[in-house]
């Protein structure tokens, strides 16, 4: 940002007229106006992307009829119905906590795409702490859904926003821990340096360093991130078939809306994490140098397949049960991602020669199968029941 | 311990099973009509709307004495004789007006037991069913027609 | 078993009338503690079944009482079929158990038979048991794909509905309607299949039978939901007997007792089936995924008897002569117990010579799987509560009749 100050006063004079503070003032605030319109337009897109996916699975079309083909603009109708929706707020209902509720989460999902790494140069501000600030700030969002469950007056919001508080507190540990494996090697918490530490094609990206305890983090950080967004299989808070709505049965209208687009600009936030820590950022797979005019391109078709591969995990799978969810949470996530913090540990610390990686991924294989074979095969219980289902 | 991966590992391998599954799904050809830009081809047994073809009533009241809702209002006076009524499509004479036929469609519940007992076959279900209508009296059908039946 | 009523137990405590009063509101037996919370599933709910509202008192996330309240969809049928004919009867029938509405029909047909002593054609008799196999694999879809839909799983929902689709086109060929058929009757049947439609039933099973398979790859054996429905909502076989649970519900328990086999109507002593029982083999015996599992089973079941019926069919009458003429029976007394995709209904008829029944009771298989849930719910959490009563498999139409 500062550089961008400086080259804009440096190269046209009519900038050198406002004072530095207050210019920089004016670039944050419209480099943030130009990040909040993208990642609105994005977090559209999921909105019908995410209904004609559960379409398709299903056997059927999805949105069809507005704006022709395949129902492309019903994003467009559906933002144009919460505009125009009365606006309830429920007369026994906390109602300073009410209105806030939504904007706080809000404010939680959006403010963390202000370091987020679309490419080398194009974020809005370059913080030499970004992941920990990006985890600080996502988990703003916990303050808003209680102050949603609570001031909605409804015992089932109330139940929906104890349910999530519990799930996003737990859950954000082994996200820290397993985003660590993917911090240390790397050596700064800078965005922009996770990103530049992984160039030169895709077997330098953190999923297949270090094996094989990157891609086990990795597997980890997308599991948490699930639940840290409330999507399927983890989402009790809003689980549709037992509290209705959840924490947001009593809102409609645009405030909805806040929700509704706060979830959706969290799931790209995920898969943008998981692209910059993991998948190399904007670097492309192959040609790396010869593509980068590209990268931002690259880089939100990476988070674009982590968000399709969360759409279609939601449409696949049951869900879980809170105390399920605090298993999952504290006894498997959080053991495995240790290991995989210790496995990263050594392998920085005793610095093999490359072609360890290789063999390190040739034994993991081979143990994989082995311990399937030993827990799945030998044993008959799974495979039998699962061969009687045919 | 053993348990407990077992655990882990049966709950990864079902989760891919399932999105196999899915996987395919989503791109297989989805088996839904775009109505209402494309409809159904009904069978000819389909019990929709009521409809009666009053020049072939006989007023026999067996369809009021079959329904079991009680739907179907039927007043059919005796002619006097020397008024010719003439006779049905299938040659049976009539010697009834039929001044009232009124089939309550919002008591209807669609089961057909009336067209069974017709001896004329003038009262049959149609297969139509988008008879939605924005007043509800308008599902009140009449259909006995001055000069036609009476 | 013994529970005493509500008024009771606040009166013995001490309560004066309006205490007990408030109690008796929500039927609650013992008075709540200061951390207890009451919760109420009402009537509109995305998950039970039908109109059903449960009243919890719940501890946190654990239940420790809940207490059904039916009653919202009572229609009078016993009432009214005292005021209709015979034939007349029969669609009254179909909207108690709205999802498996032949089998319905079937028991009650069978039920004036018997007392009139009619007998029934053989073709009628293969069409009969051939629709009524069917419908309670359109039945067990349903069940298998809103219980997915309680759980949480989405898919499963569509795909169950899109193979039920199939079987009501069939069932709109023969019959005329998609969900609340008519079709069998006094004597018979109504009307005889169109030609081509056992051909179309045949093709419709053979696509049917794989299609199980993919149901267990995306539900059945699904860890998440195995962990889901496994040890959940345990009915012991002994509190089933002693409840009156029959159906999948008593067969989930471990016990084979199904009225086609044990108490053989029509012509299932011809075919060849059998009846699959739950085991616990994925938790203990009598959860719900027992249920669900004899419930999947036994599609597989039914679509090996309509296998048997197609090849057994004759030619014939569809129905008996005497059912064309006006039904009136002798006076007398029956009492017939058919095995209905939910267990076993029954129907008392006292006949007084007339055209119409004189008292027409039901007894509702779904009414005595209710009246358990209380026992098995306790100690379960809230979303435990949604996965009984989705394994135990309702509606509501037949419950309030």
């Amino acid at each position: 940002m500062r550089d961008f100050v400086d080259y804009l006063i440096n190269n046209y004079e009519v900038w050198g007229v406002i004072p530095r503070p207050l210019l920089y003032l004016l670039v944050m605030i419209a480099s943030s106006a130009v990040i909040l319109a993208f990642i609105s337009v994005l977090v559209m897109f999921f909105v019908w992307l995410e209904r004609k996916v559960a379409g398709h699975i299903q056997d059927r079309y999805g949105p069809m009829e507005v704006g022709g083909w395949h129902g492309w603009a019903q994003s467009i109708a559906d933002g144009i119905k919460f505009f125009v929706k009365e606006d309830i707020i429920p007369a026994l209902a906390d109602k300073p906590l009410f209105v806030m509720a939504p904007i706080i989460v809000f404010v939680g999902a959006f403010s963390a795409f202000v370091v987020v790494p679309f490419s080398r140069s194009l974020m809005v501000a370059d913080l030499n702490i970004g992941i920990f600030y990006i985890l600080s700030v996502s988990s703003l969002t916990v303050i808003g859904i209680i102050m949603a469950g609570w001031s909605s007056n409804n015992k089932w919001a109330l139940y929906g926003a104890m349910r999530s508080a519990a799930q996003i507190i737990s859950y954000e540990i082994p996200v820290g821990v397993a985003l660590l494996s993917a911090i240390l090697p790397a050596g700064s918490l800078s965005l922009r340096a996770i990103v530049e530490a992984q160039s030169g094609g895709f077997w330098n990206w953190f999923l297949f360093r270090n094996p094989p305890f990157g891609f086990i983090a990795c597997v980890v950080y997308f599991i948490a991130a699930l639940a840290e967004v409330n999507r399927t299989p983890f989402d009790i808070p809003e689980a549709e078939s037992e509290l209705v709505a959840g924490y947001h049965t009593e809102y409609s209208g645009m405030r909805f809306a806040f929700f509704f687009l706060a979830e959706y600009a969290n799931m790209f936030l995920v898969g943008a994490i998981v692209t910059t820590l993991f998948l190399g950022g904007w670097e492309a797979p192959i040609f790396s140098a010869a593509l980068s005019g590209l990268a931002p391109i690259i880089f939100v078709l990476k988070s674009i397949f982590f968000v399709f591969l969360m759409m279609w995990l939601r449409w696949t799978l049951p869900r879980l049960r809170v105390d399920q969810l605090m298993y999952m949470s504290w006894k498997v996530l959080l053991p495995f991602s240790f290991a995989c913090l210790f496995g990263v540990s050594a392998w920085i610390l005793l610095q093999p020669p490359a072609v360890w990686e290789l063999v390190a991924w040739i034994l993991t294989v081979c143990l994989l199968g082995a311990a399937g074979w030993i827990l799945l095969g030998n044993q008959a219980q799974p495979t039998k029941v699962l061969r009687a289902g045919s | 311990m053993r348990e407990y991966f077992r655990n882990v590992f049966v709950a990864v391998w079902t989760v891919l099973v399932g999105m196999k599954v899915t996987w395919r799904h989503l791109w297989s050809r989805p088996i839904t009509l775009q109505y209402p830009h494309e409809k159904l081809d009904y069978p000819e047994r389909t019990r929709g709307m009521l409809f009666c073809k009053i020049e072939d009533c006989i007023g026999c009241l067996q369809c009021a004495r079959a329904c079991p809702v009680d739907c179907i209002f039927i007043d059919a006076p005796k002619a006097p004789k020397e008024v010719d009524l003439g006779v049905t499509s299938d040659g049976t004479k009539k010697k009834l007006f039929v001044t009232q036929f009124d089939i309550d469609m919002t008591l209807c519940c669609y089961c057909g037991l009336c067209t069974e007992p017709c001896p004329t076959e003038c009262l049959i279900m149609t297969d139509a069913y988008e008879e939605t209508v924005y007043d509800r009296s308008d599902l009140l059908l009449r259909f006995a027609k001055k000069g036609v039946s009476y | 078993m013994g529970h005493p009523w509500p008024w009771v137990v606040g009166y013995e405590a001490g309560l004066n009338m309006l205490e007990t009063a408030d109690l008796l509101k929500e039927g609650i037996k013992e008075e709540l503690q200061s951390d207890e919370m009451l919760l109420n599933m009402g009537p509109q709910h995305p998950s039970t079944h039908g109109v059903l509202r449960l009243v919890l008192r719940t501890d946190g996330e654990v239940v420790k009482e809940a207490v059904p309240h039916i009653g919202y969809l009572h229609r009078c049928f016993e009432k009214h079929a005292e005021s209709v004919t015979y034939p007349q009867v029969i669609p009254y029938t179909d909207r108690m158990d709205y999802v498996g509405s032949m089998n319905n029909a079937l028991g009650y047909a069978i039920t004036v038979e018997r007392l009139m002593g009619i007998k029934v054609p053989e073709r009628a008799e293969y069409l009969r048991v051939i629709v009524g196999e069917l419908n309670r694999i359109a039945s067990h879809l349903l069940a298998f794909g809103t219980y997915g839909l309680d759980i949480g799983a989405f898919t499963p929902f569509m795909f169950a509905f899109r193979d039920r689709e199939k079987i009501l086109d069939l069932f709109e060929e023969i019959s005329g309607a998609r969900l609340l058929y008519n079709y069998p009757r006094i004597g018979g049947v109504a009307k005889d299949a169109p030609p081509g439609w056992l051909e179309k039933v045949r093709a419709f099973i053979d696509y049917f039978e794989p299609k199980i398979k993919e149901y267990n790859e995306i539900l059945t054996f699904n860890k998440i939901f195995i962990e889901r429905t496994a040890n959940v909502g345990i009915l012991p076989l002994e509190m089933a007997i002693s409840y009156g649970v029959t159906g999948p519900n008593l067969r989930g328990s471990g016990m084979r007792w199904d009225l086609r086999r044990d108490d053989p109507y029509s012509i299932y002593d011809r075919f060849e089936f059998d009846i699959p029982i739950g085991t616990g083999e994925m938790g203990t015996v009598g959860d719900c995924w027992d249920r669900y599992w004899v419930r999947i089973r036994e599609m597989r079941e039914s679509a090996k008897i309509v296998r048997q019926a197609l090849n057994q069919i004759p030619e014939g009458d569809f129905i008996a002569p005497e059912g064309l003429k006006a039904i009136k029976p002798p006076k007398g007394e029956v009492y017939v117990r058919t095995e209905t995709p939910r267990g076993e209904l029954g129907y008392y008829l006292v006949s007084d010579g007339s055209q119409q029944p004189y008292r027409l009771k039901v007894r509702s298989p779904c009414f005595t799987a209710m009246s358990v849930f209380h026992e098995i719910a306790r100690g379960g959490m809230i979303a435990d509560m949604v996965a009984i009563v989705g394994s135990l498999d309702i509606v509501l139409g037949e419950i309030d009749r």
